[in-house]
């Protein structure tokens, strides 16, 4: 009897070595051994009621031993198929890493809006609320109330556009300045970002360009205030080392006007190619808001100061992503519109 | 504005160099363009002594024996016709730069540098050079221009430098003058300024010279045009010789880019160049009736100016006059009749004011600008008109060129040319700058700027120059203070006074922002175009003549035709755009734009035009139609909190049944369609377009919606599908429509298949669709959302005549 056994269990034995090369074979090996009516040990089972009784416990003990063995055996087995069939799996599911990702496009916004966005956020944290300038503009808006009165050869140095005796397309956010001290109570704390218009179109001009004109009308406000301020701007926009230089210039509508310079970004103030050896680089115009302005504006100009200044978006944005001509801003070509993502 | 050192240096010592010079400029407001180095090129050019000469045998050289001084004696091969034994003439030594010319003679190659070498066996060291070699023209040095060697004076040290001899060690400044400094606009006004920024005296050009007897009798001046004319000297000289100017003055005239014509001529050129006072010189042998009269030209008048030009006038025009006729164009131009020629022999000088802006209008519409105009367009002051006529008189009696008569003219309207006192708080210039500038560097900078300065307590007084006339008011001191002090003593502050002010966006624009990004996430690059277009923009979306988008405001002076006109749509830049990307083979993608367009209340503009924030999108490839556009439009719709509803309308840009108009709350608001086949081809399309444009003023106030959140229902929601026969022409918004009508449970209206053929009787579709029932404060019963279908199918077979599908 015990030879039956041992004979079952070297089957079990050889079947898990031979045959068994999946979990669906495993299954089937596992069948014709466990099966309770059919399987092997099922069998033996069976044959309980023809043993003589007194050996009847023995075989039962030995039976059972055999069952638990067995199904220890297959359990195991089962195991293993698992394991190699997910290896399998796993196998066949291989990729090529390599290959391009499937994306969802997203789109950007224009490189002069993300300088915008970036320049308001440095003032917006100052307190500057944003005021929306006019692209149609009247004389006296544009000119005259800006000091300067039709004779001015300040007016030559813009070549503006006309649309009646008295309406042109605004030549510069500063108009803006005069509709904001008409409108807004003191204190004043506001930018204005634009478009504007000259009648130059060349290599490096673009008749329609965008400035940031920024206005703050308060008590006691000083040159060093806009150098301050400045100050802070360019370091947010250029980098924490960066500093400003101001120097002399000329705006009929501020007085002292300076030119505003940024150290050079490009070589820290060595001098390279981008600041033409200097070390600096033109960014944009300020001053001290014309007394003559403030009263056109019905501003007490002894109670009252205030501080202004113009940013060239394009000049910015070329700047900072190294845009090397201005009309591709304008043209609206998909090369040049994927490229800059600074949101 | 061209300065050269040289001639800067006759007003001001100047001990730091050319460079240094530029810095100082800069930091006082004056920005150098350019520095020009004369004479760059040239290198190790001496005089040098040819102490032998002789012929080399069958060609036309000399082999010469030159001793350079203390750089040696050498042999040197020379071909020039001028050469000869005890001359002297410029030698470039070896490893001497020259500019190297053209077989002429005449035109500069580039440079080259002098080696050692051979010519027809004999050695050369060097070579003799002649003017144009070393960049010298006749105006630089008499006999420059000689197609030979440039031959140098007897006295000429042997050995020594030629470029100080020839006037090639000078450097030139071009310096930008901003507009509110005319007087700068002359070397004597740079002097002034450099005077001031290096603490040293200005020293004046000498304006001194002795009257005679003499007197031209009867001579009249008389001014009609006062308003535009508040100055007008004239002073009559006689005796003239017309002759050569000294080389001194050709040199800084040549130095300038100015050619030398004749002494008298010179002499108003030079002034000007020197005062900044633009002078004239009248032959008096052709001025008739013994008078100059100034006046408005009369219309239709006409003159030739000195260059043979004629131009027709009219009262805009300032004319000077003759007892008969106009002898220039007032501030712009002398007239031929009466030009400075050989046989001149008594000259009138002019030195007037004139109104820049009648200048400016003058020069403007006949086309003619030059230096005259240029710097009367800027401004020209009475004391220069003076002083600028004194000079000129000093140069006549230095350069002996005329006697100075005692006929003096000077017509004016009472100005002062003296300075104006002017006193101002120190206290207030401080708090413009917000720094404290000692007191006496206020009057050391004052003092050098000529200003005459006192101070007593907070008081500062000044004595302004008439040609100051910037000079108004405390800012205007504070500016010269700290230009003068330095703006690196500007330190950063941040408004320790100032009120606490709220920044940031606006509800406006905080939303157009969103939809922008909303744009952007929806795969949209934003693109900006010009605010203006073309009339033929117009036609390319076949606007009838009659359509509001052909009522533009026009530029009265555009650039060209294609910018002339502002944009009512944006449309058109938009179907430019995809027609640009798909020329340079991007064939898909997606663009939009959020820009103005420009409405005229009435024309021409008396009145602000309304401008109207719109934004237009352009998809186009073969992975877009009409309905990915459609989803866009309702991405907007969301990021606004708005609804948009749609209806089939037409666009004569667009595909006559793939258009439809955008409607908000019943209103018109925009649309969108695909692009017409006609404009597609005509812009060379090579996938389709599809393209919407929506007017977002009028969805302005509808920008203060917020998100808002409705509580989920208690209740289980019910779904049903419902496929549904009707005619073809029944629109799915139809549908919708009267579902929604039937119930007002149905939450979700979802299309998802639509059928025709089949067992579909012909002329009908089927659309499925999937309603969503949501309860409200109650549960459905067993049998609601039966009984709403029950309804729906009701209301859809009387209304449309719609049938569930069998």
């Amino acid at each position: 009897m015990n030879e039956r056994l041992a004979a079952i269990r070297q089957e079990i034995m050889n079947g898990i070595e031979e045959r068994a090369t999946s979990r669906a074979t495993a299954f089937e090996l596992r069948k014709q051994f466990m099966d309770s009516k059919t399987g092997k040990i099922g069998q033996l089972m069976k044959e309980m009621k023809s043993i003589a009784p007194e050996e009847r416990a023995a075989f039962g003990k030995s039976v059972n031993e055999l069952k638990e063995w067995a199904m220890q055996q297959f359990a195991e087995l089962d195991e293993k198929m698992k394991a190699k069939e997910l290896e399998l799996r796993y196998e066949r599911e291989k990729i090529d890493v390599t290959m391009p990702a499937e994306e969802k496009e997203t789109g950007n916004l224009h490189p002069i809006t993300q300088v915008r966005n970036q320049i308001i956020d440095v003032f917006a944290g100052m307190g500057f609320e944003v005021f929306e300038p006019k692209e149609i503009e009247n004389d006296y808006y544009n000119f005259t109330a800006l000091n300067t009165p039709k004779d001015h050869p300040a007016r030559d140095m813009q070549d503006t556009f006309y649309l009646s005796t008295e309406f042109l397309l605004a030549t510069q956010t500063s108009a803006a300045q005069i509709h904001a001290m008409e409108t807004k109570n003191i204190p004043i704390k506001m930018l204005a970002p634009g478009k504007v218009f000259r009648s130059d179109d060349d290599a490096t001009h673009s008749p329609m360009f965008h400035q940031m004109e920024g206005l703050v009308v308060d008590k006691k406000i000083t040159l060093c205030d806009l150098k301050g301020m400045l100050d802070v701007f360019v370091q947010k926009i250029y980098g924490e080392g960066a500093t400003t230089r101001l120097r002399p210039s000329y705006f009929p509508f501020t007085e002292p006007s300076v030119e505003v310079d940024v150290s050079c970004f490009e070589c820290g103030g060595k001098g390279c190619k981008l600041c033409k050896g200097t070390g600096w680089i033109e960014i944009l115009g300020g001053g001290i808001v014309n007394k003559k302005v403030l009263e056109n504006c019905g501003i007490n100009s002894d109670e009252y100061s205030g501080l202004a200044f113009g940013i060239g978006i394009e000049r910015t944005a070329m700047l900072k992503y190294g845009i090397n001509n201005i009309k591709l801003l304008f043209e609206s070509d998909l090369r040049v519109l994927k490229q800059i993502d600074d949101n | 504005m061209l300065v050269p050192l040289s001639w800067l240096k006759e007003y001001v010592d100047i001990d730091i160099t050319p460079r240094e010079l530029e810095k100082k400029l800069f930091s006082c407001g004056f920005e150098v363009e350019e520095l020009t180095e004369v004479g760059k090129e040239i290198s190790n050019v001496v005089v040098g002594l040819v102490e032998e000469c002789e012929p080399i045998p069958e060609t036309h050289l000399h082999v010469c024996k030159v001793n350079a001084g203390s750089h040696g004696t050498f042999q040197v091969c020379c071909g020039a016709d001028n050469v000869k034994a005890g001359g002297k003439f410029p030698v470039a030594l070896v490893g001497a730069t020259v500019y190297m010319t053209a077989k002429d003679h005449k035109t500069v190659e580039g440079t080259m540098t002098i080696k050692k070498g051979k010519l027809r066996g004999y050695e050369s060291e060097g070579m003799l050079c002649s003017g144009v070699e070393l960049g010298v023209t006749e105006n630089m040095f008499p006999g420059a221009g000689y197609n030979g060697l440039l031959v140098l004076p007897e006295d000429a040290e042997t050995g020594a430098d030629v470029k100080p001899i020839l006037g090639l060690d000078d450097w030139i400044f071009d310096i930008s003058i901003t507009a509110n400094r005319p007087d700068c606009q002359s070397i004597l006004g740079i002097a002034r300024e450099v005077a001031a920024v290096l603490d040293k005296e200005l020293k004046m050009p000498a304006m001194d010279y002795t009257e005679t007897e003499v007197k031209k009798e009867g001579f009249t001046v008389t001014v009609d045009a006062q308003d535009i004319c508040p100055r007008y000297i004239g002073h009559y000289v006689y005796d003239v010789k017309i002759g050569e100017s000294p080389l001194w003055m050709k040199r800084r005239l040549a130095l300038v880019g100015q050619d030398a014509i004749s002494n008298i001529v010179d002499i108003t050129n030079y002034v000007m160049l020197e005062m900044g006072q633009p002078m004239h010189a009248f032959d008096c042998n052709y001025l008739e009736g013994n008078a100059i009269c100034v006046r408005r030209a009369g219309e239709g008048e006409k003159i030739t100016t000195l260059d043979a030009q004629e131009y027709t006038l009219n009262s805009n025009n300032l004319v000077i006059c003759d007892g008969v006729k106009p002898v220039a164009l007032a501030g712009v131009m002398g007239g031929l009749n009466s030009e400075i020629r050989d046989t001149t022999t008594e000259v009138m000088f002019e030195s007037a004011k004139f109104a820049r802006d009648n200048i400016r209008k003058t020069s403007r519409a006949l086309g003619k600008r030059t230096d005259a105009s240029a710097k009367y367009e800027k401004g020209v002051d009475e004391y220069s008109t003076i002083h600028a006529m004194k000079r000129a008189l000093h140069l006549i009696e230095e350069l002996g060129c005329g006697k100075v008569s005692s006929t003096h003219v000077d017509v004016n309207s009472g100005n002062s040319v003296e300075p104006r006192e002017m006193k101002v708080s120190i206290k207030r210039v401080n708090d413009v700058l917000g720094i404290e500038v000692p007191n006496e560097v206020i009057l050391h900078i004052m003092k050098n700027l000529q200003f005459a300065p006192s101070i007593d307590g907070d008081e500062l007084t000044i004595q302004v120059p008439a040609y100051r006339e910037d000079m108004d008011s405390y800012p205007d001191v504070a500016e010269e203070v700290i230009r003068m002090y330095g703006y690196d003593h500007v330190v950063p502050t941040f408004m320790p006074d100032a009120k606490v002010t709220m920044g940031g966006l606006n509800r406006k624009q905080s939303k157009e922002l969103k939809l922008k990004r909303a744009l952007c996430s929806a795969g949209a690059y934003e693109c900006i175009h010009y605010s203006f277009f073309s009339p033929s923009d117009l036609d390319l979306l076949k606007l009838p003549e009659d359509a509001p988008e052909r009522r533009t405001i026009r530029i009265l002076n555009p650039i060209n035709e294609e910018l002339s006109l502002m944009r009512t749509t944006l449309a058109a830049s938009m179907l430019n755009a995809v027609a640009r990307n798909q020329k340079k083979g991007n064939l898909e993608g997606r663009l939009f734009e959020l820009g103005k367009t420009f409405i005229p209340k009435e024309l021409p503009l008396t009145d602000y035009p309304d401008e109207r924030e719109t934004l237009c999108i352009g998809v186009f490839g073969e992975k877009e139609s009409f309905f990915t556009l459609k989803g866009m439009a309702e991405k907007i719709a969301e990021t606004l909190f708005v609804k948009f509803d749609y209806a089939p309308a037409k666009k004569t840009f667009l595909h006559p049944y793939q258009t439809a108009a955008i409607l908000c709350e019943g209103e018109e608001v925009g649309y969108l369609g695909k692009a017409a086949y006609e404009v597609a081809e005509k812009l060379d399309f090579r996938t389709d377009a599809y393209i919407l444009e929506i007017d977002l003023k009028k969805l302005e106030s509808k920008y203060d919606r917020r998100a808002s959140f409705t509580p989920l229902s208690k209740y289980p929601e019910e779904s049903r599908d419902l496929a549904l026969v009707m005619d073809k022409a029944i629109t799915c918004g139809q549908v919708e429509d009267v579902i929604r009508k039937s119930c007002a449970y149905v939450r979700g209206i979802k299309l998802f298949d639509v059928y025709e053929g089949g067992q579909i009787p012909e002329n009908k579709r089927s659309m499925a669709f999937t309603l969503h029932f949501v309860p409200g404060e109650e549960a459905f019963e067993a049998d609601s959302v039966d009984r709403f279908v029950k309804k729906i199918l009701k209301n859809l077979k009387n209304q449309l005549d719609i049938d569930l599908r069998s």
